[in-house]
């Protein structure tokens, strides 16, 4: 699913954080090219 | 060593749909577009002061109604205003503009706030007659101009203060060059200070102690002061505590984004503990930049601009009465440094960690504080309930545990969570506004413990791509325990003193080696 795709994250800091997604996506055949975690409060 | 004890906390908004204009970061940014269409609606959605004194979370958070009350409204809340809606509660008030710059500018040192003439002898009578303010705060209003003058101003750069559409004052510039010391930011810090001291003062009239009796004070609000060469040098804490009448305090900031008010009480309640102090006051006053923060989607879908109030709040941490409840040092939980970023790393840091140490199961605490946000401001910006969603991170993991069946989520969410009523104001609702609620209810004997969360998004500062979490448990006071009596080693000294000396004598008689 993620073969040869570029993958921006943006986490929520009260749901799922950026690095949590990240660190899911390093399974993954895709490049992580950014990740952030936002603040929505 | 005595227990720390929370002897009272005190809670204030300040309606300001004008100075949400001019200083709310959404709209400073929106009036750079020229064609900005929420710039071009947004004066339709503000609300008056009665609507924002009959909206049902804002009587909550000065305690005119419980949570469990505003749980029973009808949402949407602000087409269901409380009928029986006041100014002031329990705990503290809602305080309209107009008035609110008047304490602006008996808070200000400097003279950068200045009222046209008229309109400081208005609100000069109306803070006269407030009950916690006297003619020696009053008379500290001497800054008045005509209107020509204030427009002079304005045109250099200083902030302009309405009410009712009429210009009544601005906040000048207190240095030419100097970013740190601009109209804006000094509208914002003196707009923190003035809302800081006025829930200092209503912390004065909750706990009915004299302001010469706080020893220190902690400031944790999310603005800080300074100047160029050092931006958050500070200290708000002197400062607010100079026109509050705490002669006797000294005091410091503390920052740390929304956990910024937890890891204060933390530090409150270690000093008294420790002896350093007998009575430290946690405060902080509003956050001037997010008002107005969600406004876009608030505009957008026909709804009335709910960010137009300034929190503030403060909270009496002192030595053990052996009535009021203590908070648990033993039950500190933090979010380390190494802990990772994934959710249930975070709730296990900073709610299961402390809970295992005590010894208790996730339903022995009555009740969460977390993030407690308007579910009505934030739903409609896509950020969801944000209390709800930590609650079921706290739930699941307590299922994960086998503490708590799936099925009995929901419920426990009900019964251990409160609903969010806080607004949002950065740190104001992170925990702290239920310590009022819950000391009483402890002191009732109706709840037994209450955990408070404070989570704080240090990524925004660019400084780390790390968050932050810190909780403590409030709990029922254990009762007043008897010192144990030391016994008077004074005699023991004096006799052992008496031998050594003795010793020595002998010693020199017998021409010992020295």
């Amino acid at each position: 699913m993620f073969e040869g795709k570029k993958i921006v994250i943006v986490g929520d800091r009260d749901g799922v954080p950026g690095p949590a997604i990240e660190a899911c996506m390093k399974t993954t055949p895709g490049e992580v090219v950014f990740s952030t975690t936002e603040c929505f409060v | 060593m005595s227990n720390a004890v929370i002897s009272g906390a005190s809670y204030v908004l300040v309606h300001v749909p004008n100075l949400t204009m001019v200083a709310g970061t959404t709209q400073l940014l929106e009036r750079e577009n020229p064609g900005s269409e929420y710039i071009k609606r947004v004066r339709d959605h503000l609300r008056t002061y009665e609507e924002a004194v009959a909206y049902p979370p804002n009587q909550t958070y000065i305690g005119n109604i419980s949570p469990e009350e505003l749980r029973n409204i009808k949402r949407p809340w602000y087409q269901n205003p409380l009928k029986d809606s006041s100014r002031f509660g329990r705990y503290g008030e809602i305080m309209p503009e107009d008035e609110f710059y008047g304490l602006m500018a008996l808070s200000d040192v400097f003279g950068l706030v200045i009222l046209e003439r008229e309109f400081a002898e208005g609100v000069k009578q109306k803070l006269l007659s407030h009950p916690l303010f006297s003619a020696d705060d009053v008379n500290r209003i001497k800054n008045v101009a005509d209107e020509d003058t204030i427009k002079k101003h304005i045109e250099e750069g200083a902030v302009e203060l309405k009410c009712d559409g009429k210009l009544v004052g601005c906040v000048r510039k207190a240095h030419d060059r100097d970013e740190a010391l601009s109209a804006h930011v000094m509208a914002e810090n003196l707009a923190t200070k003035a809302s800081a001291v006025l829930a200092l003062r209503h912390l004065f009239k909750v706990t009915g102690i004299s302001p010469g009796e706080v020893d220190y004070i902690i400031e944790c609000s999310e603005e800080a002061c300074g100047d160029m060469n050092q931006r958050g040098g500070g200290n708000f804490a002197k400062a607010i505590g100079e026109i509050a009448g705490c002669g006797n305090a000294t005091g410091a900031d503390m920052r740390g984004f929304c956990a910024g008010p937890t890891h204060a009480l933390i530090s409150a309640a270690a000093l008294v503990k420790a002896g350093v102090y007998n009575k430290v006051a946690v405060v902080a006053g509003g956050a001037a930049a997010k008002l107005g923060m969600n406004g876009r989607d608030h505009v957008a879908k026909g709804m009335p601009l709910l960010e137009d109030v300034l929190g503030g709040f403060a909270v009496l941490v002192s030595s053990d009465d052996g009535v009021n409840p203590v908070i648990r040092l033993d039950s500190v939980g933090k979010h380390p440094i190494a802990a990772g970023a994934a959710p249930q790393a975070v709730m296990q840091s900073i709610v299961y960690d402390p809970l295992d140490r005590l010894n208790l199961k996730a339903s022995d605490v009555d009740k969460y504080a977390p993030e407690l946000q308007n579910p009505e401001i934030t739903e409609p910006a896509g950020a969801g309930d944000v209390p709800k969603a930590n609650y079921k991170m706290i739930a699941a993991i307590a299922v994960k545990r086998g503490e708590l069946k799936k099925e009995e989520m929901e419920s426990f969410i009900e019964k251990h969570g409160v609903v969010g009523f806080a607004p949002t104001q950065g740190h104001i609702p992170s925990g702290v506004p239920v310590i009022g609620y819950v000391r009483e209810r402890i002191l009732a004997g109706s709840m037994t413990r209450a955990m408070i969360i404070g989570k704080g998004s240090l990524f925004l500062g660019r400084m780390t791509n790390l968050f932050d979490g810190i909780s403590f448990i409030m709990e029922k006071n254990p009762g007043a325990k008897k010192e144990e009596k030391m016994p008077d080693i004074s005699s023991y000294l004096a006799e052992a003193f008496r031998e050594f000396a003795e010793y020595l004598k002998t010693r020199g008689e017998a021409g010992a080696p020295r």
